[in-house]
């Protein structure tokens, strides 16, 4: 008999919400009509648009116009970076980020570096926490046309100083982009921010949403060919049902939010004691106190990645790793290398609003049993 | 320079770091043992091993032979 599933891969994609299941079907029916055009259908879904935009807005802390739906939080980060970049390129062209952005985030200042564009890396210590000595004396250098920091690490939940990189970035006046994914909807934003992004499939939003909130008065310019809607920020008509349902259920996730983030809280505590006290040669990584409240990362020496993940997969448990051996690039994770922690054996938990304290439990009891036996069939006991 | 080098060129992670805490045992304390290991994994889970081990890291060299790392066993 298969064991039940319990998915703890909420950093990927959590759950939909029944929110944004409802609001979906609603505006399959309600929303399909291009919202530019000029006729009855169209002024429904413009109405459901400007809606889904307002409590948006709201949520995020900004105005309306502020706020641009885009295909995803992967093209949200690119326009982020490449817009912030040629909206400041008679300044410089120099893109300050962490060590430990968002692959979306990486490749588009690969893109702007492969266009003649510098791309200054700031580190991280060991807890993946930015280094803000380092990073005030990046953001000072003459050039630097934009700065970006993840608001907390999707790979090992470190929530970042952006209060403080902020302040350093205000003062010599670059506009500070964050990568808020992880941090919408579920925990408070930080401020000082210029430009911001986030994806709806991670607060339990449908996939194929994402936000790009770029604040008033902030030297942004479109990377993309011209495309006047989404306030010519990305191009292409919206997914006017998905965005809907994106909308609605950040509103349930963001008034939940306080509650769920100190029950989860509560169950990453105890998955970061427990695999500590119950796995043997285990190193749980990322910042004890200052994390994220629902994620949780660890490295178990001597194990491959992807036997890990398949074996806990048999059993029914969904999660995530950023081990080289399971991914198509066979780099270990630049996270984990930034940090300098083992990068095998590497397993991301992250739960949701369905997680129960017995899914934790039955996880947290049968993964002890699972590296031991995977060590065993390796021949590394005792090493 | 090493005592001794162990090859584990062609190895994915995990195997070059199995590989090295298996042969330290075996080499008397002072011994610098050198991995040479292709994975870019091994720059990051070597040093990590030493740590997590209290073994001692020297360094990585990137020699004719491609990347190597450096390790003495302190205990
Ligand atoms: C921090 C961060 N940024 C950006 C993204 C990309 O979002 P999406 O999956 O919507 O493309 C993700 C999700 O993988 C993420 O975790």
């Amino acid at each position: 008999m298969s064991a039940s599933p319990v998915y703890l891969d909420a950093a990927t994609a959590a759950p939909m919400h029944p929110v944004a299941r409802q609001a979906l079907l609603a505006a399959l029916d309600d929303g399909w009509a291009d919202p530019g055009k000029l006729y009855t259908q169209a002024r429904r879904a413009r109405q459901l648009l400007d809606a889904a935009r307002e409590a948006t807005a709201l949520t995020l802390g900004v105005r309306a116009d502020e706020v641009s739906f885009t295909p995803s939080g992967t093209t949200a980060a690119h326009g982020a970076v490449l817009g912030g970049l040629a909206g400041r390129r008679r300044v410089g062209s120099t893109l300050v980020h962490s060590a430990i952005e968002h692959s979306a985030v990486l490749h588009a200042a690969e893109r702007h570096v492969d266009a003649g564009g510098i791309a200054t890396a700031v580190p991280v210590d060991r807890l993946g926490r930015l280094d803000l000595t380092a990073w005030s004396t990046a953001v000072r250098a003459p050039g630097v046309a934009l700065a970006a920091l993840i608001t907390a690490s999707h790979e090992v939940g470190t929530v970042q100083p952006v209060a403080e990189a902020a302040a350093a970035c205000a003062d010599v006046g670059v506009p500070l982009y964050v990568d808020a994914a992880q941090s919408v909807g579920r925990v408070p934003l930080p401020a000082g921010w210029s430009v911001l992004t986030a994806s709806a499939h991670k607060w339990g939003g449908p996939p194929g949403v994402g936000v790009l909130a770029v604040r008033k008065g902030v030297r942004w310019e479109s990377p993309w060919p011209a495309d006047e809607r989404e306030s010519g920020r990305t191009p292409g008509v919206v997914n006017l049902p998905a965005v809907v349902a994106a909308a609605a259920s950040l509103r349930a996730a963001a008034a939940d939010a306080a509650a769920e983030a100190t029950r989860l809280a509560a169950l990453v505590d105890r998955v970061r004691e427990r695999v500590a006290a119950e796995v043997p040669d285990v190193e749980v990584v990322g910042d004890p106190v200052l994390r994220l409240p629902h994620l949780v990362t660890f490295s178990c020496l001597y194990v491959d990645g992807e036997a890990l993940l398949h074996a806990l997969d048999r059993r029914g448990f969904a999660v995530s790793s950023g081990s080289s051996c399971t991914s198509s690039t066979l780099r270990p994770s630049h996270v984990l290398e930034a940090m300098g922690v083992l990068s095998h054996g590497n397993v991301r938990v992250s739960l949701h609003r369905e997680t129960t304290e017995a899914d934790v439990e039955r996880f947290l009891t049968e993964l002890p049993g699972i590296v031991t036996g995977l060590r065993a069939e390796a021949g590394v006991v005792g090493l | 320079m090493p005592d001794e080098v162990i090859d584990c060129r062609g190895q994915r992670c995990p195997l070059p770091v199995i590989a090295a805490a298996r042969r330290m045992p075996e080499v008397s304390v002072g011994t610098v043992v050198r991995v040479l290991a292709d994975d870019p994994a091994a720059a990051v889970d070597i040093p990590a091993w030493c740590r997590m081990r209290g073994q001692e890291f020297l360094g990585s060299v990137n020699g004719p032979e491609g990347p190597a790392y450096d390790v003495r066993r302190t205990h």
